[in-house]
């Protein structure tokens, strides 16, 4: 796993992009650097996992954990997915009605 | 005697005959993207399983031996995860084996549905779901010595047959 923390901005969207593997080793990784943008004091953050080629439960419940920090500060975070593999697992936890996920990184922007 | 005094600590182990593979693993969380990697290359020697469907036995066999790491901790065993492949005509299955203290798999409470609040709350537990989803069968055996977890996908042949037959 992989993490790009100063992956730009799209709109007044900062974002986070995350290459690797989503899982039990990768994830964790990603749980901090959502929470040091958080006490950074961004308010909307774009998780970029168009690099992730697998994501499991451990991925999962990583993702989950990020939007409830979000929440409780204030903040917003959304998706960017482009692996059909990713949003297969995410559809089968239903996690598509949870979470803003867009196809395409320009469109977070566009929604500022 | 420690997993830190173990000499073979990173030592993998793997038996192998035509159509059946055993690997056995230490029960430490950076191997699991090795079985990822192993069970699929077995699984790619059937020639009639669907791309697709060994990605789906990728995330269910990093669930299920996730899970396995997970219970040597809580159990303090230093044994090692056993992980089994079997290629039949077919279908392609998985065993992972781990000797912790077991859990009751009919305990595992349903999430509350996604738009509640409350789902926020259920970081872990969609593992389970994952594996049932994701394999055509997937069992659970339990007990106080440890798990089973088998998981069975079928070849495309198969799953034509399975959705013609009525139910």
């Amino acid at each position: 796993m992989h993490i790009l923390t100063d992956a730009g901005r799209s709109g007044d969207w900062s974002v986070l992009a995350a290459v690797g593997e989503l899982d039990v080793v990768g994830a964790p990784e990603l749980r901090q650097a959502v929470l040091r943008m958080l006490h950074a004091g961004e308010r909307r953050v774009a998780l970029d996992l168009s690099g992730v080629d697998f994501i499991d439960s451990f991925g999962l419940g990583v993702l989950i954990g990020a939007l409830k920090r979000a929440r409780l500060a204030d903040a917003e975070i959304c998706l960017v997915i482009t692996q059909r593999r990713v949003m297969r697992v995410i559809e089968i936890c239903d996690l598509d009605r949870v979470f803003t996920i867009y196809s395409d990184l320009n469109a977070v922007g566009a929604t500022s | 005697m420690t997993v830190a005094d173990d000499p073979g600590a990173d030592v993998v182990d793997v038996g192998f005959r035509p159509g059946k593979l055993l690997l056995e693993i230490p029960a430490r969380v950076e191997f699991v993207s090795l079985v990822r990697v192993v069970v699929a290359a077995v699984a790619e020697l059937q020639p009639n399983l669907d791309k697709d469907r060994i990605e789906d036995l990728k995330v269910a066999v990093s669930e299920a031996t996730t899970n396995a790491i997970e219970a040597h901790g809580l159990s303090g065993s230093i044994d090692r995860i056993h992980v089994r492949c079997f290629v039949a005509d077919d279908e392609v299955s998985v065993v992972v084996h781990d000797r912790g203290f077991g859990f009751d798999p009919d305990a595992i409470s349903e999430l509350p549905p996604p738009e509640s609040p409350e789902r926020l709350a259920h970081e872990a537990g969609l593992g389970v779901r994952l594996m049932t989803k994701l394999a055509d069968e997937s069992e659970i055996r339990s007990s106080p010595q440890g798990t089973d977890v088998r998981l069975v996908v079928y070849t495309s042949t198969r799953s034509a047959q399975v959705r013609k037959r009525p139910s």
